[in-house]
């Protein structure tokens, strides 16, 4: 999970681009003549297509197959330091970013409109259709019988020993999020695991992984405590592949629900 | 008055005497060549011809290492990757900055004595971030490849640019990222460009004219031996480029160069044949660049294993029999010891668990076992290791080196068409990952926070006998590493990783002695040198270059 310092400025992208990013497409298309980009879903999947090659072969090099491989960029998730519009997409791809980090590309029009597509659909031309439900349903089963409540924290509210998933929606694809309800031991990020660590001074400590080097261990302890420990200094370290939840009991219809919440759940508004 | 003037005299005759006697400070071939001599210097990207990277230097030791302390920090002024080496001579460090910027610094204090920048030109192509990896020096000039793929001469004692001339065609996206290494009155460069359909080679140029001397291209053209590794016109965008720092064995009269991957990269099917010299070593006259023998690591790769290690050197006794050894870790999961003076091979085992091939022939040709589509290849695209610097130390007869354990990719392969100065990839790859969507590794770190975990890959420092081919012993890391190796005659062995950590590990046994937090990712290898009786040690972490010494007494 994504540290909140670092969803900050993501959802105030989120937000802005909600109201920016059709309107831009719109003049853009009108401007360049593209308007046969401009369907249900904005962009073609003929171009999602073809920005799913340009993108394997020129940008997936630095920026992984999944887009997240440079710090404070997360292109699947439309995660960027600087780049609001599709118009900035462009300028950047075609000038270059990082003070000489990334390099300019030289792209023809129908490459550039596709690995803009590529990217605005979050590097899925066809996704897997997920229910998605009711968030007002959803936020009640969230709260009570689906039990998220009891160890997820929602925009400071309840625990903080499982990730915070007041940014979820905007982190998470529909189909990530229902795998992670239905066989949540698939899902399960690594970094996530749950630890058992001993001191050498007999201390037991229970919490969630935030980060692991060679030497040393960063958890959130149960009582909620930052700990970072010298691996030197324990006796004992465990890392749970079982995840802490159990694969959920709902019907799918509230599954649908629980997913249309998560997915209003874009952080500060 | 007379006495005076007398006084004058004498001080200009004495000033010009030194002046004199400076030219023998210079770093003269016979100086390098006998680099192992001189360890208070470090005089080529891998501290001498033989590409060791052992120090005779000893002030250091197991007992005294956890004593070391900051003595200086040079702050780089530019973001990304620093993979630059140091090269010292005489008390003087000579570094790149990316770019292409040089630096000549105080070895002592770390303070600047001046700077010389080369803007590339614009339309400098690098599939992997705009590195380079350091000088050679020869005489009174030191040397730099540059992005834009030019060879620029500069005066080593004012940084003034004295020639500067083209290697490779830019707009073909050819670059040199490699530290030049001189041979006698020669300055020789390999090109990259391998993602992007160059036809790769070594070049030669006089020191003192930067005049070309020689070129001999990585793949073979029509009439030339082995071009029948290649089918149709396949040869002449083939990459195979050289973009790391060979070797030289002066008796032989022989460099030895890393030669990288085939291109387009995964689509191994578009381009039938061995593709000829991509993925081997080759080994080249020092005088007219004729080549005398060559040994293939990967044929047909489609894998994107470049074979860009740098080139060990070393006389063992092998087996019984004195020899004259090449030891090398390959990126395709292999690590192999040949006959240096013939290519002859002589052993060759996996480091890492291996899958695309189920082991080498008598002769060392691979027997490959490519998988289905969709499933994962060991070892991964970054490889088993890459171009990270390894270390020989004669006194453990050990040869050490950063692999990555546990590491794994699944290519996709795609027919892909030459445009000139565009990637030409044939397909991409995703790196294994323990859950969907789950992070993975890059090709550097970015990164403070390791959410992607030692479950896609982490390092393994290991230590090879040449004798068996396996492993003595093995230090892991949590993260990949990509930083290579330094050893020394007091049996230190320095590294560092991409976690920031900067290691002492003790070479016999692999124990470690002593770390600190650097705090941003070492891809470079250690230097180690000596000013004033102090043995200094180098290393550059993120955007710093450090340096310690012993704790003042």
């Amino acid at each position: 999970m994504m540290s909140p310092m670092k969803n900050l400025p993501m959802c105030q992208f989120f937000t802005n681009s909600r109201t920016y990013v059709p309107l831009l497409l719109l003049l853009l298309g009108l401007q360049q003549g593209l308007a046969q980009e401009l369907g249900d879903h904005q962009y073609t999947t003929e171009a999602i297509e073809e920005g799913s090659r340009v993108y394997t072969q020129q940008c997936a090099l630095c920026h992984g197959p999944q887009g997240a491989l440079i710090d404070g960029v997360d292109l699947r998730r439309g995660q960027f330091p600087t780049v609001r519009s599709d118009a900035d997409l462009r300028n950047l791809i075609s000038s270059g970013a990082g003070e000489g980090r990334m390099p300019a590309f030289e792209l023809r029009d129908d490459e550039m409109n596709g690995v803009i597509a590529y990217i605005r659909a979050g590097f899925d031309a066809d996704g897997i259709a997920v229910k998605i439900g009711d968030p007002g349903r959803g936020q009640i089963l969230f709260q009570g019988k689906g039990e998220c409540a009891s160890c997820h924290r929602v925009n400071g509210v309840g625990p903080r020993t499982a990730p915070d998933l007041s940014f979820i929606g905007a982190i998470r694809t529909p189909a990530s999020l229902q795998r992670n309800l239905l066989d949540p031991a698939t899902a399960l990020l690594p970094i996530n695991k749950s630890v058992r660590l001993v001191t050498r001074n007999e201390e037991t400590i229970v919490g969630r992984r935030l980060n692991e080097d060679t030497y040393t261990v960063q958890v959130i302890d149960s009582q909620e405590r930052l700990r970072s420990l010298k691996k030197s200094d324990l006796v004992s370290y465990e890392i749970s592949d079982a995840p802490s939840k159990q694969p959920t009991t709902l019907s799918s219809d509230e599954v649908a629900d629980v997913i249309g919440y998560l997915l209003t759940l874009r952080g500060l508004q | 008055m007379k006495t005076i003037k007398l006084f004058w005299l004498l001080n200009l005759f004495a000033a010009a005497l030194m002046a004199a006697l400076n030219v023998s400070a210079q770093v003269s071939y016979d100086r390098i060549l006998n680099a192992a001599d001189e360890p208070e210097n470090w005089l080529t990207y891998n501290g001498g011809y033989s590409s060791q990277r052992y120090s005779r230097l000893n002030q250091l030791t197991p007992e005294n290492v956890d004593q070391l302390q900051l003595k200086w920090t040079l702050q780089n002024q530019v973001f990304g990757a620093w993979q630059s080496n140091p090269i010292i001579v005489d008390g003087i460090m000579y570094v790149t900055e990316r770019p292409n910027s040089v630096m000549a610094l105080d070895a002592i204090t770390g303070r600047v004595f001046w700077k010389y920048r080369h803007v590339p030109a614009d339309n400098a192509l690098v599939c992997c971030g705009a590195n380079n990896r350091g000088v050679a020096v020869l005489g009174d000039k030191v040397f730099m490849g540059t992005l834009d793929a030019r060879l620029v001469a500069l005066d080593r004692i004012n940084g003034q640019p004295l020639w500067n001339v083209e290697v490779g065609d830019v707009s073909l996206a050819y670059s040199v990222t490699m530290a030049p290494l001189a041979v006698k009155d020669k300055i020789i460069v390999g090109v990259g460009g391998g993602e992007y359909g160059i036809r790769g080679y070594v070049v030669a140029y006089d020191a003192e004219t930067g005049e070309q001397a020689w070129k001999t291209y990585t793949i073979p053209g029509p009439g030339e031996p082995n071009h029948d590794s290649w089918q149709g016109d396949d040869w002449e965008h083939g990459g195979a480029p050289v973009w790391i720092t060979g070797s030289f064995d002066p008796d032989l009269n022989l460099t030895y160069w890393g030669v990288g991957n085939p291109g387009p990269d995964w689509n191994a099917g578009q381009r039938p044949g061995d593709n000829l010299y991509s993925d081997s070593v080759i080994a080249l006259d020092a005088d007219t660049g004729e080549l005398k023998w060559y040994f293939q690591f990967t044929p047909n790769d489609g894998y994107d294993y470049d074979s860009v290690q740098v080139p060990v050197l070393a006389d063992i006794v092998f087996r019984g029999t004195p020899t004259k050894v090449m030891m090398w870790a390959n990126r395709n999961g292999y690590f192999y010891v040949l006959d240096r003076v013939s290519g002859e091979f002589l052993v060759g085992k996996p480091y890492v668990t291996v899958n695309w091939s189920s082991g080498l022939d008598e002769k060392g040709r691979p027997i490959p076992t490519p998988q289905p589509q969709g499933m994962p290849t060991y070892p991964g695209n970054q490889g088993g290791t890459n171009w990270y610097p390894p270390s020989y130390s004669p006194r453990t007869g050990l040869f050490y080196f950063s692999a990555w354990q546990d590491y794994a990719t699944i290519y996709r392969a795609e027919e892909s068409e030459y445009e000139p100065g565009r990637a030409f990839l044939g397909g991409g790859f995703s790196v294994l990952a323990p859950a969907p969507g789950a992070p993975t590794i890059g090709i550097g770190r970015t990164n403070p926070i390791n959410n992607w975990t030692n479950e896609v890959g982490h390092a393994s420092l290991k230590a090879m006998d040449p004798q068996t081919g396996e492993a003595v012993w093995s230090y892991d890391q949590f993260d990949v590493s990509d930083s290579g190796m330094l050893t020394t005659a007091s049996d230190l062995l320095f590294t560092g990783g991409r976690e920031g950590y900067f290691h002492a590990i003790d070479a016999r046994s692999g124990d470690l002695l002593w770390h600190v937090n650097l705090g941003g990712q070492i891809v470079m290898a250690p230097v180690t040198y000596m000013v004033d009786g102090v043995q200094y040690l180098s290393v550059i972490s993120g955007h710093a270059l450090s340096t310690f010494a012993l704790r003042d007494r």
